[in-house]
């Protein structure tokens, strides 16, 4: 054997298979589901809106990079995947400049600013999402009847959840409908099936934990069925779950790292106050939604959340004897 | 249910290269080098000198402080050297170099023990220093050191630890298949030097094979119960273990005894029980040679003091360039940049592997998943601990508990971002603790 020269490190010296870009490869994956049904439904339009917020973030994302003189990071796929989210979240009317301008302050404002990847402190789909509704309100909450086309022929239609809160006039879509994305609303959800099959991949892949959408879905759940406007009444209920964000917003938005508790304790408190937030702005709020808010709210406190839920250390009940 | 511990996570464990395969001699070799430090404690001092004919079994280095076990020869041969060598853990130690005679003939210090029920426990205590034995698992605590707990811990269990949870190690596993009596032999003299009438085996239920073995033979022995415990990573550590056998947890900056427990090898208990079967003080212990590289990996019952490079020779050499030597698991063990470097008692393993994961040009920043909360062994926040760390905030680390982290290398095992967090952990803790020296 000849002499050779041998790596030399600390140990570990072996590595799971996962790496960023492989999360963020699940997380697209788990998408696509529902990309697919909001396609299907709101037509090419719909493509043409994710297509254009994906590549606006990965672009800006790189433009920014380059021009800071930072490695481009683009292939960690973490700039797409908020693309994705951001398209997910559009109607599927909106004016494509606008997708323009909302991945640019998703990208370079919420994420790049505060450090990239990691460091953002609320979530930058969602971010540029509120950003949008406030400035541009009326093009933000006109919403489409699926299989309608675009253009001139396009009907513009009340969301579900705005006629639930009776600010909107219209006739409610079925249960059926909404269980299976036939009603208005934003391209990505609409589908309570496709969005669940893309959590369960997500689940199944140990990419996310189910303990922040279980605690948002179960709390916002009880909270509506015990006090909403018609309590005791489970259709009203079923209605306010599977129509507007929320399992859009408990799936994919409620379980991103970055912007949530790194704690099994405090992951559940995070999942508790955004569905107590979703509960009081759809019942008291202004608006009809308050998916967004109630998720970018909670980010704002997960520093805290994280630091008052410390795991109790192995071996800490005997901290007194010492 | 397998019993376990909270934490920790299932590894691939690669066992399959080795563990049907039974263990081998290993083939003569020249010169033999034994390092003066072969394990935690104080350093050994030579009591042979250069030109000296030493046999085997015979007393080499020795060393009056109570926390160091002393050396003995595995060849008979003359001494040629006493000089620094490479040494596994990458410093240069003073070793012995013995050149083998091939004649292998036994020093007269070696004498069966005979029954140790004929001894007291201060007794065989003595017999345990003078065979050199120490804990073969891991750090190679001197074991006469441990199994004489201060008089104030009244010690209630006696566990052996059959977990081998490291990926690739499987030497635990063939002396559970090849000897179980002398496991539960070795054990029984433990149990009588405590004074105890029960002793445990904690075994991972990945070696079924080693559990039904040692379960029926353990029926000969009194007061011995196996115990199944759940494959997960780090199930062989010492606190985790202890914890999954008896619900005890140890406390923080404690040692087992503070719960009562000793927690003992398994080739330390049948290098017990071998000292009084045959005399024989340690000089060998089973390796593991394993890796994508070796082309006939194996189990060996290595003499102390075989350069690694004549190790592997045994297993067939190299069948593709190795980039990464290590001694110990995969998770734990020491990278070596030589193939120079003996066995020496903690030698559990050498593993040679072609991969050698990611450079630091590749690493992306932390994301926050908690991967690395969730399987913690010691519930800590090895993400917090790591920017904390590397901010040079060396308070908010220790407010986080960095101590208690008993480095087994979770963290950086899930780590998406591959951002390393134990050896950040590691160089601070090593800092703390120099700091509250000088203090």
């Amino acid at each position: 054997m000849q002499e050779q020269k041998f790596v030399v490190s600390s140990s570990p010296h072996i590595h799971s298979e996962e790496s960023v870009s492989s999360i963020m490869f699940d997380v697209l994956t788990a998408l696509i589901p529902a990309s697919v049904a909001g396609i299907y439904f709101f037509g090419y339009r719909a493509a043409i809106v994710l297509l254009t917020a994906v590549v606006s973030c990965v672009a800006f994302e790189a433009i920014y990079q380059y021009f800071m003189k930072k490695r481009i990071t683009v292939n960690d796929l973490s700039a797409a995947v908020t693309g994705l989210l951001i398209g997910l979240n559009m109607p599927p009317s909106i004016p494509l400049w606008m997708v323009v301008i909302g991945s640019a302050f998703a990208i370079v404002i919420v994420k790049q600013l505060y450090g990239g990847l990691g460091k953002n402190f609320i979530n930058p789909a969602l971010a540029a999402r509120c950003f949008m509704l406030i400035a541009w309100a009326s093009a933000m909450t006109t919403y489409v009847t699926p299989f309608m086309g675009y253009g001139i022929d396009a009907v513009s239609s009340a969301t579900p959840l705005a006629v639930l809160k009776g600010v909107s006039e219209g006739a409610l879509p079925s249960l059926r409908n909404c269980f299976f994305g036939i009603k208005p609303g934003s391209i990505g959800e609409t589908s309570a099936v496709m969005l669940s099959i893309g959590f369960i991949y997500l689940l199944v892949r140990k990419v996310i934990d189910f303990k922040i959408p279980a605690a948002y879905i179960i709390v916002f759940s009880v909270l509506t069925f015990m006090f909403g406007k018609t309590p005791y009444d489970a259709t009203y209920t079923l209605y306010h779950i599977l129509t507007g964000g929320l399992l859009l917003g408990a799936f994919f938005m409620a379980t991103d790292y970055t912007t949530t508790p790194t704690t099994p304790l405090g992951q559940i408190i995070f999942g508790a106050g955004c569905g107590i937030l979703t509960f009081v702005i759809r019942q008291f709020g202004g608006y009809p939604e308050g998916v967004s808010f109630s998720i970018l709210l909670m980010n704002v406190v997960t520093p805290l959340i994280d630091r008052y839920t410390v795991p109790k250390k192995f071996g800490e009940v005997a901290k007194n004897v010492r | 249910m397998p019993a376990t511990f909270k934490g920790g996570l299932h590894i691939e464990d690669f066992k399959d290269f080795t563990n049907k395969l039974p263990i081998k001699k290993l083939s003569d070799c020249g010169q033999h080098i034994f390092p003066l430090q072969q394990h935690i404690g104080a350093p050994l001092e030579a009591v042979v000198k250069v030109g000296d004919y030493v046999k085997v079994g015979q007393k080499i280095a020795d060393s009056s402080a109570f926390v160091c076990a002393p050396l003995h020869s595995s060849v008979s041969g003359t001494v040629t050297d006493i000089k620094p060598f490479i040494h596994p853990s990458g410093a240069v130690v003073t070793s012995i170099a013995i050149e083998n005679d091939f004649l292998y003939n036994i020093s007269e210090s070696v004498i069966p023990k005979g029954d140790p029920t004929n001894y007291t426990p201060e007794q065989i205590i003595a017999i345990i220093r003078d065979a050199g034995i120490v804990g073969l698992g891991g750090a190679g605590f001197p074991t006469h050191v441990k199994l004489s707990p201060p008089p104030d811990k009244k010690i209630t269990h006696v566990i052996v630890n059959g977990a081998e949870c490291e990926p690739y190690l499987t030497s635990d596993h063939r002396r559970m298949l090849e000897s179980p009596d002398m496991i539960l032999y070795g054990l029984k003299i433990a149990m009588r030097v405590l004074g105890l009438s029960n002793g445990y085996i904690g075994i991972e239920t990945n070696k079924a094979d080693a559990i039904k073995t040692m379960t029926a033979a353990a029926d000969a022995y009194k007061g011995v119960k196996i115990i199944p415990l759940k494959t997960k990573y780090p199930q062989g550590a010492e606190k985790q273990l202890i914890k999954a056998i008896t619900k005890r947890s140890v406390p923080s900056k404690g040692l087992p005894a503070d719960v009562g427990v000793i927690v003992l090898n398994i080739d330390t208990v049948t290098a017990i029980a071998n000292v009084f079967k045959t005399g024989m003080p340690l000089t060998s212990r089973i390796v593991t040679v394993s890796g994508d590289c070796v082309k006939e990996p194996g189990n060996f019952e290595v003499p102390l003091g075989v350069p690694f490079r004549h190790i592997f020779e045994n297993a067939g050499g190299f069948m593709k360039e190795p980039r990464k030597i290590i001694m110990g698991g995969p998770m734990m063990g020491i990278a070596q940049f030589s193939l120079d470097a003996p066995s020496i008692k903690t030698t559990s393993a050498l593993l040679a592997l072609s991969d050698v994961g990611k450079t630091y040009d590749d690493i992306s920043p932390c994301i926050r998943c908690g991967k690395c909360v969730n399987s913690c062994p010691m519930h800590l926040m090895p993400l917090y601990l790591n920017k904390a760390v590397s901010e040079g905030d060396l308070e908010t680390a220790e407010k986080y508990n960095i101590l208690d982290c008993i480095e087994c290398g979770i963290c950086s095992y899930l780590c998406p971002g591959r951002q390393n967090p134990l050896q950040h952990i590691r160089v601070a803790k090593q800092q703390i603790i120099e700091k509250s020296r000088k203090s």
